[in-house]
């Protein structure tokens, strides 16, 4: 392992202060050390947006606080769920008095501390709604959606649902409209290496080299089929192929496209790929309105590369062409 | 003997179980490598211990004591572990609020109130190799011995082997819920290590209330 780091134990903590000191025009600390919301947070009148999860998927989950995306998030260890009690702290952080949308992907570690803290937070008068990101369509089959994964199609429920509370709509719509958009969301992910948790300082799974795991999960867990290295043409294809039958999309959809890279991944490949995801979705008759390439959701150092299609109706395409400011994800919302 | 037990008194208990647990950390997470990331003794004995420190500079009744553990956990411990024994602990705590003293039925009463937050939370069923299986079983003799008109201690020894059997029993379970569970047959032959961690908790709980009866 060969690393900028200190002590592997504190890879979390440091990185915060590292992160808070770069983006201080985004970014402040809360009362809980493994809590950060957006500058301007809580606003009075607004619905909040709070998400959280595990480290090491950088910029997700810190790096989409910002104007018109998160207004809080919970921080975990690596690859671990935040506390119940982080949560809590977010959801207080993010309250501007008409109610918190948690936003999260579907884990046990993270579904238990949601829960947990969304009745911390009840007991206390706040009210909190929240929805599960499945659109991993590797991770079970469509009719087990409820088993599914949550991964970068998250950044298009957050983007959606703060789009539209920015606008003033109350928790309902924000609940129901963070649920449409994933319901209407599709991703898969190829790995093409594993990734060390600093902690434990050895691969916790293998990809051999030459090989490729399709629909591997952001941990390494485990994907729908193991086979040789193939050309970018071909693992769009089969990407694809997960992902167009599954929603399904259809002659006539217009899309989101979001192409993320695993960590290690250059971002020359990333656009290599998305070249051919351009192709094959003109080919099914699918019009791409918005595309973001770029690394949105890693996994330390894993090599590999996650496609997430995202059906839009006119709100959806309204609220994903919002403008909004993060550290991963920026939209001027001039067009 | 006196069919009940004094929470002030009791207190005290939580430091056995804090003891019980930092003394066992290696073991367990020697049991959650065998399926899991291995990390189940430090997570717990982390919360524990720090439950341990404040305990020691402002000694609670075990109502308050349970609150103060389960904050902890619920603070401390983040995965599936804080807020799985962290709203055990806390719904116990909830239950005892007011009351100074434990009896027999209020002791199965509590229990129950623990139990159904485990589930609530962790959808965990009998059979799925988890705490529950010491959970469910443990609970079920306690009651039953209850039924029978048992004294709380003879309950409380009746709990304590059911527990013992349960977490014998969760070796030969294919694991069915958390992490484990991607494994399938290969989760076969080793214990849980929440089922351990569980009733090691169960049996510093009995025996402590046992020596203050």
């Amino acid at each position: 392992m060969n690393r900028i780091i200190n002590d592997p134990d504190n890879v979390v903590e440091d990185a915060l202060v590292g992160l808070t000191a770069a983006h201080a025009d985004l970014l402040a600390r809360t009362s809980h050390n493994r809590v950060i919301r957006a500058v301007a947070v809580p606003q009075q009148g607004r619905v909040g947006i709070v998400t959280g999860g595990g480290s090491g998927h950088e910029p997700a989950f810190v790096g989409f606080v910002g104007p018109g995306l998160v207004d809080a998030v919970a921080i975990g260890e690596v690859f671990a769920s935040p506390t119940a009690r982080a949560f809590e702290a977010a959801f207080k952080a993010a309250d501007g008095g008409r109610g918190v949308a948690c936003l999260y992907g579907n884990y046990a570690g993270d579904n238990m501390n949601v829960k947990m803290a969304v009745r911390l937070a009840e007991r206390e008068g706040l009210t909190v709604k929240t929805v599960v990101a499945n659109d991993d369509a590797a991770s079970a089959p469509v009719d087990q959606r409820s088993k599914r994964r949550g991964v970068a199609g998250e950044v298009f429920m957050w983007k959606a649902a703060a789009a539209l509370a920015a606008e003033g709509a109350d928790l309902d719509a924000v609940i129901a409209v963070a649920q449409k958009a994933i319901d209407n969301t599709r991703s898969v992910g190829i790995g093409l290496s594993a990734c060390t948790i600093p902690a434990a300082g050895k691969p916790n799974f293998i990809i051999k080299d030459g090989e490729m795991e399709v629909g591997i999960g952001h941990h390494g867990e485990p994907g729908i089929a193991v086979m040789p290295t193939k050309p970018a043409k071909d693992m769009a294809a089969l990407m694809l192929d997960t992902i167009v039958p599954d929603l399904p999309f259809e002659r006539g959809d217009e899309v989101a496209v979001l192409v993320s890279g695993l960590g290690a991944t250059p971002v020359m490949e990333l656009y290599i790929l998305y070249g051919h995801v351009v192709e094959i979705l003109a080919s099914h008759g699918i019009t791409i309105r918005h595309r973001f390439i770029g690394n949105y959701f890693t996994s330390l150092e894993m090599m590999g590369a996650s496609i997430t299609v995202t059906r839009l109706d006119a709100e959806l395409d309204r609220l994903i062409a919002a403008p909004a400011h993060s550290i991963g994800l920026t939209v001027t919302g001039a067009q | 003997m006196a069919d009940s037990v004094d929470l002030k008194a009791a207190g005290p208990i939580l430091d056995d179980m804090v003891t019980a647990i930092v003394a066992h950390a290696a073991y367990l997470s020697e049991l959650d490598g065998a399926t899991g990331d291995g990390d189940h003794g430090v997570n717990m004995s982390k919360g524990f211990r720090m439950t341990g420190q404040k305990l020691a500079a402002s000694p609670q009744s075990l109502g308050d004591g349970f609150a103060t553990l389960a904050e902890t956990l619920l603070d401390e411990i983040g995965g599936s572990m804080g807020p799985l024994y962290g709203s055990f602990f806390l719904d116990m705590s909830t239950f005892l609020k007011g009351k100074t003293s434990l009896d027999r039925d209020d002791f199965g009463r509590m229990l129950h109130k623990g139990i159904a937050a485990v589930t609530d939370l962790g959808e965990a069923k009998p059979g799925d190799k988890s705490l529950v299986d010491v959970l469910a079983p443990a609970s079920a003799a306690f009651d039953a011995a209850a039924a029978r008109g048992e004294t709380f201690a003879a309950c409380l020894t009746a709990l304590e082997t059911a527990a013992d059997a349960g977490f014998e029993s969760t070796r030969d379970m294919v694991a069915k819920i958390g992490r484990a569970s991607r494994l399938g047959e290969r989760s076969r032959g080793f214990h849980d290590a929440g089922a351990a961690s569980c009733r090691l908790l169960l049996r510093a709980l009995a025996e402590g209330l046992k020596q203050r009866l």
